[in-house]
């Protein structure tokens, strides 16, 4: 390798990259595009959800179980409902999106430590939504109990022993915020897109206008070529990249819990498989328009559909599972969820980064080999 | 070394079963302006790619500078300057970042690139043109600069392949007298061309046809050479039926089109234009313009070479 060589090459394709409309907008505004896109309006986030109330109690005890529902940022109290009948209205006319039912004898029977049901009516039209607004009457009404039962444990004398302490937290995504889960899965879905679209078409467009004859005859070596031609597309992935998480934490709140450094190394490895598949469907292809399609179809729905960006990996059928390992997205996801969400260390995703160095790696080599046959054959 | 710039020894290439270019043979001397000339698809630039060290050749082998093509393109690629038949520069990029991107590609850095850079500028007649796009530049032009470019690195042999096609007969000229300026600093140029005329700005030459040498030497010998025969140009208004009507005529050996102008190469016999006037008036030839008789051009050798293969 020989630096001056690579530093003419990525010169010259910054250039061609700034002076290309096409090319600017696949590398900066489409970015920009999908993360507005999916930031926003694929939002599974609930909050405000409109609570009803019937009381049937009117105990002391089932007011403070009532606050501690409206009290927590989920539920906003919309109505108290006097008479049974209203119950199923208040739900039909979407006054609410649920109703908590407290039963008569509320109090009297947690008191003398007998079962207690408590009822909750959802409206189940969204199915997803109703899930996620269960998960929240049940983590609201868990601390209550636990609350409770502790003081209950304390007045009968047995001091902080806790038999059963029942708290279904939610780990690593404590609020059920769908954006903090969605947001590693939409960097790599776009940093992939835009550096395999980019890449593919840097190289075979100047097969196609027969410059990368002029190349050949010079003593550039097909690896400096491929690999001096995609530095400018690697920083701009990584100014991508960085844009993303910059627009995750200001606009969608999502900070990231662990190493900044693993994130980084991460991202770079990531974005090295992506310029990798870039560079093998630019050589394989004759025309900018075979390698753009080729480049899409290969980008877009794998990092969709297989990299458990949106449809968790593990309900998916065996064989697609099997399957999912095609993407390097998957892994990148992976890693990034651990990092961002868990705030988890290099053990916890060392072989993500091996799975994605060997597929950097085979793909460059097979591309490396390829090219280099093509280009004495033709 | 021989003191010749480039051997050739039974060079060939094969496309699948297409043989592109034929166990060919020739060397080029240190310093000389070789032409290559040909027809579309005689061989040309597959045999200048093979040249360049781009191109595997299937069997035979060739030294440029001393290198063979086979085992040492690498070293080849250091000695050599090459315009592909393709527009080679980027249309995209202005005059002054191709210039600069080949001196890079080539590792020239700081005073020598903007030495080289002032030449490349001032042999294409584009000094303070430096931000203009490439793209936008004409044809005779842009070759001049392509020219500039490919010997930035200012490299002992430079190959040419068809630099003038498409260019105006004034641009033409003056790119010829570009070349002339490279190979009196000591450069040795292959160049191809299939305007044959432009074999006169040459010194040996090689005529291709369907991937074989067909004839080699200069210009004036090859005329000598080949053209024995006297040679009239006949202007008519209905050449094909001309052609037609004499092409198996006595005092006729060799017979060509150019346009409306027919060249005729007759027998010994017949020297002057009143000779050959009245034996084509008595084999019943109408509607003749004109008759002259003409130096013989390479066209009439290629022609007289190509046809004598085909009998
Ligand atoms: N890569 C290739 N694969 C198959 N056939 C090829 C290839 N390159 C050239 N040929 C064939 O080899 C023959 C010679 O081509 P070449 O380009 O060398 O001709 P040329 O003399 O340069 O002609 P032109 O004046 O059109 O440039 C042609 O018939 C061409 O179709
Ligand atoms: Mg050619």
């Amino acid at each position: 390798m020989n630096l001056r060589r690579l530093k003419a090459l990525s010169k010259k394709e910054f250039k061609h990259i700034l002076r290309d409309i096409r090319m600017l907008s696949i590398l900066l505004i489409f970015p920009v595009f999908l993360l507005i896109v999916f930031g926003y309006a694929v939002r599974f986030d609930v909050e405000n959800i409109n609570l009803a109330v019937k009381d049937n109690d009117k105990s002391q005890l089932s007011s403070d179980f009532i606050k501690s529902f409206i009290h927590s940022k989920y539920f906003s109290f919309t109505k108290l409902i006097e008479k049974d009948a209203d119950v199923k209205i208040v739900l039909d006319e979407k006054q609410a999106q649920c109703v908590l039912i407290i039963p008569a004898g509320f109090a009297r029977d947690f008191y003398s430590n007998k079962n207690v049901n408590v009822q909750f009516l959802l409206d189940g039209v969204d199915g997803n939504t109703a899930t996620v607004i269960y998960g929240y009457a049940q983590t609201a009404t868990a601390s209550f109990n636990n609350a409770l039962t502790e003081k209950n444990l304390l007045r009968a004398g047995i001091k902080q022993l806790k038999p059963l302490d029942v708290r279904p937290t939610l780990w690593f995504n404590p609020d059920l915020k769908t954006t903090r889960f969605l947001i590693p899965g939409l960097i790599g879905m776009i940093l992939i897109i835009s550096g395999v679209v980019s890449v593919s078409l840097s190289l075979v467009r100047e097969k196609e206008k027969g410059t990368i004859e002029q190349i050949n005859v010079s003593p550039i070596s097909s690896l400096e070529l491929l690999v001096g031609k995609s530095l400018p597309y690697f920083l701009l992935a990584l100014f991508d990249a960085a844009l993303i998480l910059v627009a995750g934490y200001y606009i969608f709140d999502v900070a990231v819990k662990g190493s900044m450094i693993l994130l980084i190394f991460s991202t770079v490895i990531f974005i090295a498989c992506a310029i990798a598949l870039g560079i093998f469907i630019s050589v394989l292809s004759n025309s900018q328009q075979v390698a753009f399609t080729v480049a899409t179809f290969t980008s877009l729905l794998p990092s969709v559909i297989l990299s458990g960006f949106i449809f968790p990996i593990e309900s998916m059928p065996l064989p697609i599972q099997i399957i999912s390992n095609i993407t390097p997205v998957k892994f990148y996801i992976v890693t990034l969820r651990a990092i961002m969400l868990r705030g988890a260390g290099l053990s916890a995703f060392w072989q993500q980064w091996v799975y994605m160095l060997l597929f950097t790696s085979t793909l460059l080599t097979l591309a490396a080999i390829r090219f280099t046959k093509q280009m004495k054959n033709n | 070394m021989s003191g010749n710039a480039i051997e050739v020894k039974n060079l060939t290439k094969k496309f699948g079963k297409f043989v592109s270019v034929d166990s060919i043979n020739f060397s080029v001397k240190q310093g000389e302006i070789f032409g290559f000339l040909g027809a579309n698809g005689a061989g040309k630039s597959t045999t200048i790619r093979m040249l360049c060290g781009i191109l595997e050749p299937t069997s035979g082998d060739a030294f440029v500078a001393g290198y063979s093509v086979k085992t040492e393109p690498d070293s080849i690629k250091r000695n050599i300057g090459y315009m592909s038949q393709r527009f080679s520069l980027y249309d995209d990029l202005s005059i002054e970042e191709n210039i600069e991107f080949f001196g890079g590609v080539y590792g020239l850095e700081g005073k020598k690139l903007i030495e080289r850079k002032d030449w490349v500028l001032e042999s294409a007649q584009l000094t303070g043109k430096e931000t203009t796009l490439t793209g936008l530049l004409p044809g005779g032009i842009k070759q001049r600069l392509a020219l500039g470019v490919a010997v930035i690195h200012q490299p002992p042999i430079v190959f040419l392949d068809e630099p003038t096609s498409g260019v105006d007969p004034i641009s033409r000229r003056s790119f010829w007298e570009l070349i002339h300026i490279l190979s009196g600093e000591g450069c040795t140029v292959v160049v191809t061309t299939h305007y044959l005329e432009e074999a006169e700005y040459c010194g040996n030459i090689i005529l291709m046809d369907a991937g074989k040498i067909v004839a080699e030497g200069t210009s004036s010998a090859l005329k000598a050479q080949y053209i024995q025969h006297p040679v009239f140009e006949i202007e008519t208004d209905s050449p094909v039926e001309l052609m037609e009507k004499i092409e198996k005529a006595p005092f006729t050996v060799e017979i060509s089109l150019f346009g409306n102008k027919m060249h005729l190469a007759a027998q010994d016999t017949f020297s002057t234009v009143s000779e050959i006037g009245s034996a084509l008036e008595k084999f019943g030839a109408k509607n003749i313009l004109r008759i002259d008789r003409i130096v013989p051009t390479l066209e009439d050798v290629f022609i007289a070479l190509v046809d004598k293969k085909g009998k």
